[in-house]
């Protein structure tokens, strides 16, 4: 009996023969799939010894993987989609943006990253490895078009961001970031796996074409039943973007987190969470406008209106960075509200969505970039660090008043048109719910100028803060450093920064790598906002 | 060479100034010569080539856009890079690139506190491309982004350069002026999609070009609609005027601007709104600034009175000036109410004369506060015996001020007046009667305001403090404040370098006094053309018609529309 039930097994098994596979389609992800297997493998045979090669290595493989993006676009990707596994991926002009923004980001996110790692007292030469496969699972989550495939790219960048988020796992601080992080991320999976079994029994689908063209998912009768499934998937990737009130992880993982993963963080984990939701909504809840649409619309409302109204409070960089964050995301999400309107309103949804996040992820890992020149010489998270920079670091001030005021919104900097595009998105609707959301969207990029306009200010009008007493880890940046000279655990960065002040001194100079980050993060900020069409001629996709 | 201007003019003048920026800032600070002479140099071509674009300029056809460039900018939502001017552009362009180089001559050597020429002076270059650019803008969007970016070189300059309270001014300034803004932009977008003048054999339908937007293509809207995308632009614009209930942040931004700072944001920055309202507003709107102008019309006499009263509650001169500055575009914007062709060029020259002759006592106030360390005005007195040739030109720009015939001050206001007497048939013509009564009273309170400013800042001697006024009595030094009650010696007549700064802005406030056709000329037939409502070639008179029949007139136009 026992043969018969392997055999019965087995059989099925035996007959299996493999899909047809499309390796070119599939080539951006085996690169990367290949960095990381190099580099865990390097870690492991060189140990201390390969501390320089990881980061060339990572660096290079990232932009390697852009080459069969690359060739995939001269290939006419965009408009012939290259469908794999029933649909389950697809490679279109969609995925190949974001694809390509998603190694770009990770690229500089290395380049932060090196320094504050050379910085650091110990090495883990597994930070590479761990960014690879996040990476990796950004990559998937671009091409899922497929309810469990989603799953799998959402574990799969999710996982090895909760292991970076610990990584100072000698701080307190490092701990909770990414026990934080790590709880209420398993329970958004959980939700979410939930919602995708109830989408599941009323369509009989996983796949999200075939969701969209379940004629029981679309039927009222099967509301609650589907009500849920959406309400509860969707949530989840709510949790990812940090939308309101699901942000409630964001400030404490980004303080606690090292810096340069919080900026990988703050963009690419939640590019990724866009990406998903654009999927979701646009290709396999496009009937349901009327569950989604309104949830969208209040998680929008919310997440602009709450996260500026708190950003305005904070005291520490990282945590209002986190709360700009929530804002930001709001933008993001408003253009969602409106895409049910019609076809043509979701496409334009979809492509300023897109502006959005490849602007955004320019401007803000400039931001991140600066904050770690900075805190390099402060050792500092207070916003009062920044005072006074203008007159010790003038390139450092200009530049992070660019990147601000980008964030702001403020022509002709990349972020007025990411901000002009959601305006326009969410006004080509002709609805009262598209212009009120507007009116709403219009509002915060006033509150939000107001604490970007007030970190400037500290920057160009105020004297630089006299050198100060550290009163016990009042003022960390989220990096285990304080933690370690408090505990006299650790010497080395002592010598190194012999007296904490917060307040910058003498001028600073930004590291080689940080250098050639910020200068990615700024030529990306200038261009897109003075010739946005040398980015709209990549964003303007469909995903119909 | 007439092509080559025809085809860059514009592109040319407008960039030349940030160009020159951007090249000062890889200058490094040390070469502070180089860098102010760099600077001077850039802001003098840019006048240079702008007298040679108005020598081109065809004034027989002032109405029609010259210089015209149109090419691609940003395919993808629709926005195209088009510049042009006419008789509207034209006077404020010269005026802003007038301004800008006596700003750098009168700041000369000079610095206000703290110093850094360099970064003071690519603040100011790249504002002069702000403005230009917004003149010479015919593309809601492009008009859109130099607008903006005017705003964050001033939110620096004050910030920065400001007094005591710049960071709550400069913040607050650059916060009052982006909600107005971000609200505009819902306009502009609104507009984008909803005008389509398909129908009326217009090929113009998702266009952000003003050109055709004002050409009858926003006819088909719904006039809710366009109310609601009027208020949008009403408080983009209205903001940046100000108008009344939206002014406050005027006085604090004035008062803590440096001079120079000051004088910019007085003569040309203001000037930004209320050429939006004629430029954009009206021309694309007629109908829904039909139904705004009372709105306009109300906040705009309430501007004038405020002002006024505003102005005799004052104790800082500076901040005098800045709130008759309140209650001067109150005058323009009552001339843009009245949606007359009277009425709106007497607006425009009262821009540029509010430009000439307000820059000019900012001009003065900086240079008194230099000489006695203080702006307070119960402290001032006695320029005349100080500085007599100071006082002299003080009480000239007074004059011209509260509106002197003879002096261009007269000729913004005396015809806006007139022009509320009898505005666009369209409008009630009792309650614009009620305005003119009102703006009338308006002129007595400055009169009143002006003439007591002058008396406490020249006539007389400088008091208050620790000095003693009773003639005879020995003066005793307080804490190193010696002002004497006789005429003070410590004081410096105007400078060399003032005269320089100065002496342009006064021989305009005469010339254009006395001969104001230089204004009118050219921007009459413009101002004609931007109250004609043109659809395809026919011609609707409907501002000229009475309200009842006016409605059936917009209705008419909605038909041939939609």
């Amino acid at each position: 009996m026992i043969f018969a039930l392997a055999e019965s097994i087995i059989e099925p098994l035996a007959e299996f023969s493999r899909p047809a596979i499309d390796w070119h389609a599939l080539s951006p992800e085996l690169t990367l799939l290949g960095v990381g297997v190099l580099v865990t493998v390097l870690d492991i045979l060189y140990k201390e010894r390969g501390k320089q090669i990881m980061l060339v290595i990572t660096g290079l493989g990232f932009l390697a993987a852009l080459i069969p993006i690359i060739t995939l676009a001269v290939d006419g990707v965009a408009s012939e989609p290259r469908i794999l596994f029933n649909g389950a991926y697809v490679v279109d002009g969609f995925s190949l943006i974001l694809k390509a923004m998603f190694l770009i980001a990770g690229y500089v996110v290395v380049l932060l990253s090196s320094q504050y790692v050379a910085d650091g007292d110990y090495w883990e030469n597994e930070y590479y490895g761990l960014l690879s496969a996040s990476l990796l699972g950004m990559l998937v989550m671009t091409s899922a078009r497929d309810l469990i495939t989603i799953f799998v790219a959402l574990e799969l960048l999710s996982i090895p961001i909760y292991m970076l988020a610990t990584w100072n796992k000698r701080n307190p601080k490092g701990n909770e970031a990414g026990i934080k992080y790590y709880l209420t991320g398993v329970f958004a999976s959980g939700i979410m796996l939930y919602g995708m079994s109830l989408i599941f029994g009323a369509s009989g689908s996983t796949i999200l074409k075939d969701i969209f063209s379940s004629p029981d998912f679309l039927r009222s009768e099967s509301s609650a039943f589907v009500v849920l499934g959406i309400v509860f998937s969707l949530s989840a990737f709510a949790f990812k973007v940090s939308g309101f009130p699901f942000h409630t992880w964001a400030p404490d993982t980004y303080e606690g987190a090292p810096t340069p993963v919080t900026a990988f963080l703050s963009v690419a984990s939640k590019a990724a969470g866009f990406v998903a939701l654009m999927q979701l909504i646009v290709v396999g809840f496009y009937g349901r406008e009327d569950v989604y649409a309104p949830l969208m619309w209040f998680l929008a409302a919310a997440s602009m209106t709450g996260g500026n109204i708190i950003a305005l409070r904070q005291k520490n960089i990282v945590r209002l960075m986190a709360y700009s964050g929530v804002a930001q995301a709001g933008f993001m999400l408003a253009p969602l509200a409106v895409v049910g309107v019609s076809t043509t309103s979701a496409d334009q949804g979809i492509s300023s969505i897109i502006a959005y996040l490849v602007i955004y992820t320019a401007m803000n890992l400039g931001v991140f970039g600066i904050i770690l020149v900075v805190a390099r010489r402060t050792r500092s998270g207070d916003v009062k660090s920044y005072n006074g920079l203008f007159s010790v670091a003038p390139t450092m001030a200009v530049l992070m008043t660019i990147f601000l005021m980008s964030l702001a919104g403020v022509p002709p900097l990349g972020g007025w048109y990411a901000k002009f595009s959601i305006f326009r998105a969410l006004i080509s609707a002709n609805t009262v719910s598209g212009y009120v959301l507007a009116g709403v969207a219009a509002v915060n990029t006033v509150i939000a100028l107001g604490y970007y306009g007030r970190l400037a200010a500290r920057m160009w009008f105020e004297k630089p803060a006299e050198e100060l007493e550290i009163v016990g880890g009042a003022s960390e940046i989220g990096s285990s450093e304080n933690a370690e000279v408090e505990n006299g655990s650790d010497v080395s960065v002592e010598n190194a920064y012999e007296k904490q002040i917060v307040g910058v001194k003498q001028t600073i100079k930004a590291p080689f790598s940080l250098g050639i980050a910020l200068g990615i993060t700024l030529i990306a900020t200038l261009l897109f906002g003075i010739v946005p069409g040398t980015l709209t001629h990549f964003t303007t996709v469909s995903l119909f | 060479m007439n092509q080559f201007l025809d085809d860059f003019g514009l592109s040319i003048m407008v960039f030349v100034p940030l160009i020159t920026g951007l090249i000062i800032m890889l200058i490094p600070r040390a070469k502070e010569e180089l860098i102010k002479q760099l600077a001077l140099g850039s802001s003098l071509a840019t006048l240079g080539w702008a007298i040679l674009l108005t020598v081109r300029f065809d004034i027989d056809n002032a109405s029609t856009l010259q210089f015209v460039v149109d090419t691609d900018w940003i395919t993808a939502i629709g926005s195209r890079y088009i510049m042009g001017i006419d008789g509207l552009a034209l006077p404020l362009i010269l005026l802003t690139t007038l301004i800008v180089p006596l700003c750098i001559i009168y700041s000369f050597n000079h610095w206000p506190e703290p110093a850094n020429p360099k970064s003071f002076l690519t603040l100011i270059l790249i504002l002069e491309t702000g403005m230009l650019g917004t003149f010479v803008a015919q593309d809601l969007i492009l008009f859109f982004v130099f607008f903006e970016v005017v705003l964050l070189p001033m939110y620096f300059m004050i910030g920065v350069w400001g007094g005591q309270n710049r960071r709550y001014a400069s913040l607050k300034f650059f916060l009052y002026t982006l909600f107005g803004s971000a609200l505009m932009l819902i306009s502009f977008l609104a507009l984008y999609f909803l005008a389509d003048g398909t129908a009326a054999g217009l090929d113009v339908v998702n266009t952000f070009d003003m050109r055709a937007l004002s050409d009858g293509a926003t006819g088909a809207i719904a006039r809710t609609s366009q109310l609601w995308i009027f208020a949008g632009m009403f408080l983009g614009f209205g903001v940046k005027v100000p108008i009344f209930p939206f002014h406050t942040w005027l006085p604090d931004a004035h008062t803590e601007a440096p001079t120079v700072g000051s004088v910019i944001l007085a003569a040309v920055l203001l000037k930004l709104g209320t050429y939006g309202f004629v430029r954009i507003a009206i021309p694309i709107l007629p109908e829904a600034a039909s139904a705004w102008a009372p709105v306009i019309g109300v906040l705009a006499v309430i501007g004038i009175i405020y002002g006024a009263l505003g102005c005799l509650a004052q104790k800082d001169l500076k901040r005098l000036i800045a709130f008759s500055s309140v209650a001067h575009m109150g005058f323009v914007m009552l001339g843009i109410a009245t949606l007359t062709n009277i009425g709106i060029t007497a607006a425009v020259f009262g821009m540029v004369a509010h430009g000439l002759i307000t820059g000019m006592l900012f001009f003065l106030a900086g240079s008194i506060k230099e000489r006695y360390h203080t702006l307070d005005m119960s402290k001032l007195g006695g320029l005349l015996t100080d500085a007599p040739r100071m006082g002299w030109v003080v009480a000239f720009c007074a004059m011209a001020s509260l509106g002197l015939p003879g002096l261009a001050g007269f000729w913004g206001e005396f015809p806006v007046i007139l022009a509320s007497y009898s505005p666009a048939a369209i409008l009630s013509e009792s309650m614009f009667r009620t305005f003119m009564v009102i703006a009338a009273v308006g002129t007595v309170l400055a009169a009143g305001y002006l003439l007591w400013m002058l008396q406490k800042a020249a006539f007389g001697t400088a008091g208050g403090g620790s000095v003693d006024l009773t003639p005879g009595a020995t003066p005793h030094n307080g804490d190193g404040d010696d002002h004497l009650p006789k005429a003070n010696t410590a004081i410096k007549d105007t400078t060399k370098r003032e005269w320089i700064a100065w002496a342009p802005l006064l021989v305009l406030i005469l010339g254009l006094g006395v001969y104001p056709r230089l204004v009118h000329e050219v921007v009459e037939p413009a101002t004609e053309k931007s109250l004609e409502i043109n659809v395809g070639n026919i011609k609707y008179d409907c501002l000229e018609l009475s309200p009842s029949s006016a409605t059936d007139c917009f209705n008419e136009i909605r038909n041939r529309n939609g």
